[in-house]
């Protein structure tokens, strides 16, 4: 994702902007310095003591995700392909997000493992383990360098700073409010970094609806353009899967989508699963990411929508839809539309929620960085055994280092944004196996700790392969074998890991040693007595604190919004 | 399982955010402050005074013109100061309750 750097995009701000703008620092501040008192041991900076209640590890599990790819690239792919961008949030979140709270949830949060990976140590063993705990943390390094790039360079096209110094200087403001409050600090600034895009979002939908002429209009002005009844209906969205086949299109949505790339995503990326698991019980830690799938419902209104009113209403933005050109950048579309319709004050708070879901996402980064490299990787095999305040101040320090190669990550994007790409995808090869074996081992109580390992490394090499064989989706290490492309390439890719992870896994366990069945308890689900994930205030829950029930309202709900835009 | 009049005397009667209260004894305190409610409540309601006053005195007819003359920073504004009212109200009428000593055994793992 590259920002045209061009003038065109600066926003005409004037004092009451920065004053709003200036105002959200202070509030970020001020959390981190709140969030600070409420940390006294390890186990609060990494997991904020896990005591807080659901609908707020349930926003900030949905905020987690909604930094820059999310807010500027699903508006772009609003305003290019319509309403088929909608597969992302209702097939490629939802029904992941419910399946995670009702399926998965119970056994990270009833085994008490701090992170992911170390669920990994306790059903695998360390082979699985490092595998899983290295990737992740260099990972997360990489993807905050990413974020903090695109932070500064939004910062240097809207508000004309120097990139160097918006890089510096919003790197600092993140390190301040992460090492001072940990967790809490960043789950509380992602709620209501949650407020802020909202309360930007929604007046610029609106008003531009209403520029428009309303839905009936835009819906006409859609049609009028070249391919334009495709970006009308979410099925069979081949516009957006680059899938011709109109069948082979819908089975790449459910299963490639759908199933494999978002189920390894939402229910193995500890980004996301250690929000939950900071809730204060386990039906809370359940309810986190349902309570989260209703939002992220409705998060396409605000963000896919404003998207296809650029699309009608920018003049750039439509010339490159009429023309059909391919060229064109439509990462663009959204600070084309807030620049044309929002007058200074709305302009303000519109700045304060992009550079807030842009630091938001580095924040998710670095604090699922920090626990990772604290627990997983230095506790586990380099110093053991120390004090619990010896961890919290490694904690502090690897969220410091973290910050600092982030600066350096970000520093290499901006002089090779081709490679950070796909680096990127790189590293999304590793959760698309994940979610194999850990179903398998939560399953499955033969599966042994080699089976572990070698699923995860098989799984990840058949990705790469298949990506290989494809056409540009490695760049020049593309040999174009396969003339698969684009989003079809990357679901055959997840296709190909999670099929060879089960296959290697299951043949493996044949030929190994099972664990003894004792050591499982709480970690798969036939050796784990119901009453260990069963939460003693459950009886006198109401029924929408109640995760099956909240979830099946949920899935209901999606279905519906699936018809209604079919 | 059937959870039938549980609507008095449980509880679960301090609401879906309190979590953290039910289920433990010893005394206990208002969180204050520290509820995130509160802070919602107050930036969001500050954006709202902020945008209301100043759709009122009225931008330049050019920027006006940019939102079709809707006057938009006045009608966001006043939204949010809803959304920060409904907020601040929340928070007044379900307070979050924390104990004031964290009980020895509350089900966390070893080490906390």
């Amino acid at each position: 994702m590259v920002l045209a750097a061009s003038s065109q995009l600066r926003l005409d701000t004037n004092w009451v902007d920065y004053v709003l703008i200036a105002l959200y620092f202070v509030f970020v501040l001020g959390i981190g310095l709140y969030a600070k008192r409420a940390v006294s041991s390890s186990l609060d900076f990494f997991l904020s003591g896990r005591s807080l209640p659901a609908w707020v590890t349930g926003l900030a599990f949905i905020s987690a995700n909604l930094g820059a790819v999310e807010i500027i690239g699903m508006s772009a792919n609003g305003a290019q392909f319509g309403i088929p961008t909608v597969h992302y949030f209702w097939i490629g979140a939802v029904p992941a997000m419910l399946f995670l709270g009702v399926v998965m949830m119970p056994f990270y949060y009833g085994s008490k493992v701090r992170s992911v990976p170390e669920f990994m140590r306790m059903r695998f063993g360390t082979g699985a383990h490092l595998v899983n705990a290295l990737s992740f943390a260099v990972a997360q390094l990489l993807i905050a360098g990413i974020n903090l790039y695109l932070l500064a360079k939004i910062v240097e096209v809207i508000l004309g700073w120097n990139l160097y110094i918006s890089l510096v200087a919003a790197a600092v403001v993140v390190l301040s409010y992460t090492t001072l409050g940990g967790l809490s600090a960043a789950i509380y600034n992602e709620v209501l970094q949650f407020f802020v895009i909202v309360a930007a979002l929604l007046p610029l939908t609106i008003v531009g609806l209403y520029k428009v002429g309303g839905y009936g209009a835009l819906k006409d002005k859609i049609a009028a353009t070249a391919g334009g009844s495709d970006q009308l209906s979410s099925w069979p969205g081949t516009n957006l899967t680059a899938i011709d086949n109109p069948v082979l299109s819908v089975i790449g949505l459910i299963f490639g989508l759908g199933f494999v790339l978002s189920f390894g995503y939402w229910t193995t990326n500890f980004v996301e699963v250690q929000r939950a698991m900071a809730s204060s019980s386990i039906s809370a830690a359940q309810r986190a990411p349902i309570i989260g799938a209703f939002p992220k419902m409705f998060i396409p209104f605000i963000v896919i929508f404003p998207g296809m009113i650029a699309g009608v209403l920018v003049g750039q933005v439509a010339a490159a839809k009429k023309s059909g050109s391919s060229s064109f950048d439509y990462n663009n579309s959204l600070i084309y539309l807030i620049r044309d319709l929002l007058p200074n004050g709305m302009l303000g708070v519109a700045i304060a929620g992009l550079l807030a879901s842009f630091m938001a996402g580095m924040a998710a980064n670095i604090s699922a960085f920090n626990t990772v490299f604290s627990y997983d990787l230095w506790q586990t095999y380099v110093k053991k055994d120390r004090p619990d305040g010896y961890y919290l101040a490694v904690g502090r320090w690897a969220t410091v280092a973290a910050t600092l190669i982030a600066i350096g990550t970000a520093l290499f994007a901006s002089h090779y944004s081709n490679i950070m790409n796909y680096l990127q995808t790189l590293f999304g090869f590793f959760n698309a196996p994940l979610f194999a074996t850990f179903i398998l081992g939560m399953f499955w109580k033969r599966m042994t700790a080699t089976a572990g390992w070698t699923g995860l490394v098989s799984g990840t090499l058949a990705a790469i392969v298949v990506s290989i064989l494809g056409t540009g989706v490695l760049g020049s290490l593309s040999t174009g074998l396969w003339s698969l492309s684009g989003q079809g390439a990357s679901f055959t890719a997840a296709g190909a890991a999670f099929v060879v992870d089960i296959v290697v896994s299951v043949a493996v366990t044949m030929v190994t040693q099972p664990r003894v069945e004792s050591e499982l308890r709480g970690l798969v689900y036939s050796l784990t007595p119901k009453a260990d994930f069963h939460d003693e205030n459950e009886g006198v829950l109401s029924w929408y604190q109640q995760p099956v029930k909240l979830a099946g309202v949920g899935l209901v709900l999606v279905i519906i919004l699936n018809i209604l835009f079919w | 399982m059937a959870h039938t009049a549980s609507t008095s005397g449980t509880p679960d009667s301090s609401g879906p955010d309190t979590d953290t209260g039910t289920g433990r004894t010893g005394r206990t305190h208002r969180a204050g402050a520290f509820d995130m409610r509160n802070f919602i409540a107050a930036l969001i309601g500050i954006y709202g005074i902020v945008l209301t006053i100043y759709g009122l005195i009225g931008s330049s007819d050019a920027q006006a013109a940019k939102s079709d003359n809707v006057n938009i920073n006045l009608w966001a504004g006043i939204g949010m100061i809803v959304v920060a009212a409904v907020f601040a109200i929340w928070a007044r009428l379900r307070p979050v309750i924390v104990p004031d000593e964290v009980p020895a055994d509350d089900g966390r793992p070893a080490g906390h």
